[in-house]
């Protein structure tokens, strides 16, 4: 099999073993490779655990384009059944974790079981080995990424928990390359209940395509598409946080806990502010052309963070209403040190502020930049409050009261738009298939383009997004070049082509991307008992309470608008009226394994 | 003279004159076999560009005289080497490298692909 490594790793935690197994290429022909690999595995192995249970499964997996001089071919993808959810949990990272996978020989590693002592896993090509962390246990993800590599040497690249992980906090992130991260969902707090602290690999070997040729002509166009767009430079300037400004124009910018949209602070914590404040190096991830990380350095707090990256500028500023960049890049350090997600985190401080303002809890008012940093540590140390903030933003408004406005769907923290104004962006998060992520559907340029209140078409386009965007997730490359500078689809139809040998379309890598969003929703109707269509609705701020004000100002989304959405959206998705996959559309997905078990 | 002007300055780490490097030699995918480095000093904020300098020094240790200049680069003749790797230990810039399946060792030939895909302007070429 070409443009695979070819070889999987399955380490049992608990009695120590590792064992190797061939990639299939019936499976990837089915399902690709990364995001894809990692639901088919979940969905065969993993059934009717407890998240923190030996029985749950980390699932890391590269894909086919992984690791590949082509641009951004470096996203590492995590899946695992969420202790955040209690559902389908996949999140992904960029970085060089996943190629530097592949260049030791494997698609896949598998970690079961737990162990009952602190360890890490040390991979140099057929090299395993499961090693005694004792030393790296309690330390944060940045400095303990620093020993191991210090250790082991420059060339390992590193996926790490922090404390927050160690802790089972529920929204733990994983650590790379200082400062990458797969944030949501919670799988670092799997690592850290079965007592894994880290991986480390490197290798050594090459990654074979079928028709290289016919590969690096592909790859020379994609290349000289990305140089020639104009949006380059500015994306290698200020990466993702050029998008603050233009949030809070259109009202967007979640703000206060969701209360609104218009932060009068954007330019404060904006692209502009960083780029001449903080900013010291432009960070790229793999064979990446675009820079969009930044390296930045609070003087105040003397810390460097990668960031802010927009949805941590969001959530861990204007929703916490936080006006001080260095005071989020610290925010941002103390997460990623601790190894929690940013999202999750800024999401439940935005909350606890609101909740604090109107009196239900005494713990932080809003923009009060020493409790918001205090908070963050309790959170990941699960000190005093911070252990019930810990469990989430769901489990805490059930505590504490708040539901309506603890900004959730399937018990994941919303992320970073405000989408009262945007049905589009709003079905994209009721209908994400690990709770309320942005990433599967960024559908908010199609509510500006067509119209902020127009419903029709919204559901259409949500699905066309939730079919390409993932695709790259089971290719295992970053989608910004497409989203961004215009690098035509089709390309990469004709490189996995080139690199697998098996002659593909576009439309059949979108259905292999259908098959997966199919198999993830399958997941949670056997998985959680009673779920559903209620479990795709947003909470009440959403549906009652109109934006105070900006460019939005006056909107909100009756919950006959949502449910007029997603009727539209599971008929489109030949789903029932529940939100069920239909008999006919497993059978027509091919997705043999699921008929008869939901 | 032919040379490689290096602003680690610019660099992002992105590893893509690794790639081409790679490519342009040995027709795959593998940065490990590349005739640059970029070293990463993280969490300092720099990213290290290491390439020969074309000093000379190797050509002049070398036991069996596989390495002679051709135009302005030191080449090594793979007919005469014996990968004693004398050469990557006299290097004073650590430029020459090594990888298990190639049986000599690996200097920059000034190809200039590195040159020509550098997003960032890390790497450009003087005279």
């Amino acid at each position: 099999m070409k443009g695979y490594a070819g070889n999987n790793l399955r380490i049992d935690l608990t009695d120590e073993t590792i064992k190797t197994f061939p990639t299939d290429e019936k499976t990837m022909r089915r399902f690709l490779g990364g995001r894809g690999f990692g639901a088919k595995v979940l969905w065969d192995e993993v059934a009717g655990v407890d998240p923190f249970s030996p029985e749950n499964k980390i699932i890391v997996t590269a894909g086919p384009l992984s690791g590949l001089f082509l641009p951004a071919a470096g996203k590492t993808h995590f899946t695992s059944k969420s202790p955040l959810t209690g559902g389908f949990g996949d999140s992904n990272m960029g970085g060089f974790f996943c190629a530097e996978m592949k260049y030791a020989g494997y698609d896949s590693i598998i970690i079961e079981g737990k162990s009952d002592k602190p360890v890490y896993i040390v991979i140099k090509n057929n090299d395993v080995q499961i090693r005694d962390a004792s030393h790296l246990w309690g330390k944060g993800a940045l400095t303990g990424e620093e020993i191991i590599r210090k250790d082991l040497g420059e060339e390992y690249h590193v996926s790490i928990i922090g404390q927050g992980g160690e802790n089972l906090v529920r929204f733990a992130c994983i650590n790379s390359d200082y400062g990458r991260e797969a944030g949501r969902a919670g799988i670092g707090a799997v690592f850290g209940s079965k007592k894994l602290k880290a991986i480390a690999v490197t290798g050594t070997k090459d990654i074979e395509v079928a028709d290289y040729e016919k590969f690096m002509k592909v790859t020379k166009e994609i290349f000289e598409a990305c140089f020639k767009h104009p949006d380059l430079k500015p994306w290698q300037r200020y990466g993702t946080s050029q998008v603050v400004t233009w949030a809070s124009e259109i009202g967007a910018l979640p703000t206060r806990n969701f209360s609104t949209g218009t932060f009068e602070h954007a330019e404060a914590i904006g692209g502009e502010t960083m780029r001449q404040k903080v900013v010291k190096l432009d960070k790229a991830c793999n064979a990446c052309p675009m820079a969009c990380g930044k390296w930045s350095y609070s003087g105040k707090y003397g810390h460097y963070a990668e960031g802010g990256e927009y949805e941590t500028l969001a959530l861990m500023g204007s929703n916490c209403s936080i006006d001080d960049i260095e005071t989020v890049i610290e925010g941002n350090y103390l997460c990623d040190e601790y190894g929690i997600d940013t999202i999750s985190t800024g999401n439940i401080i935005g909350f606890v502020m609101e909740a604090t303002e109107k009196g239900l809890m005494n713990e932080a008012r809003f923009g009060d930049k020493e409790k918001y940093l205090e908070l963050i540590r309790k959170i990941a140390f699960r000190e005093g409050t911070g252990d019930l903030l810990a469990e989430g933003v769901k489990r805490v408004s059930e505590k504490v009261g708040g539901k309506e406005y603890a900004i959730q769907i399937k018990g994941m923290e919303q992320s970073g738009y405000e989408s009262r104004g945007a049905p589009a962006m709003q079905l994209a998060y009721m209908t994400c298939d690990v709770g309320a992520h942005h990433n599967r559907a960024w559908a908010i340029t199609q509510d500006i383009k067509v119209g902020r209140d127009v419903l029709d078409g919204k559901a259409e386009w949500v699905i066309r997004l939730q079919h390409i965007r993932p695709m790259f997730d089971q290719l295992g490359v970053c989608r910004l070049q497409w989203v961004e500078l215009a690098v035509d689809l089709n390309y990469y139809a004709r490189l996995f082509e080139a690199v697998t040998g098996w002659p593909t379309t576009l439309d059949e890598l979108l259905i292999s991307s259908e098959r997966t969003w199919n198999l993830t929703r399958a997941y949670w109707f056997r998985e959680v008992p009673g779920f559903g269509r209620t479990w795709d609705m947003p909470p009440a701020r959403v549906y009652k309470e109109d934006v105070p004000d900006g460019a939005t100002k006056g909107m909100r989304l009756s919950e006959d608008k949502l449910n007029y959405l997603l009727d539209d959206y599971y008929k489109l998705r030949g789903w029932d009226k529940n939100g069920k996959p239909t008999l006919e559309k497993l059978k027509t997905l091919r997705l043999e394994e699921v008929v008869g078990k939901i | 003279m032919v040379h490689l002007v290096l602003k680690k300055e610019n660099c992002s780490g992105c590893k893509l004159c690794e790639f081409t490097c790679t490519a342009e030699h040995f027709h795959t995918n593998n940065p490990k076999k590349a005739r640059i480095k970029i070293k990463s000093e993280l969490p300092k904020p720099q990213f290290d560009i290491i390439t020969c300098n074309q000093d000379g020094v190797c050509m002049e240790v070398c036991p069996t005289g596989a390495i002679s200049k051709k135009g302005d680069a030191y080449v090594i003749d793979p007919a005469l080497c014996t990968n004693c790797l004398v050469c990557v230990e006299a290097c004073p810039t650590g430029a020459i490298f090594v990888h298990e399946d190639i049986e000599y060792p690996l200097i920059c030939d000034l190809c200039l692909e590195c040159v020509k895909i550098c997003p960032m302007g890390a790497i450009t070429e003087g005279d």
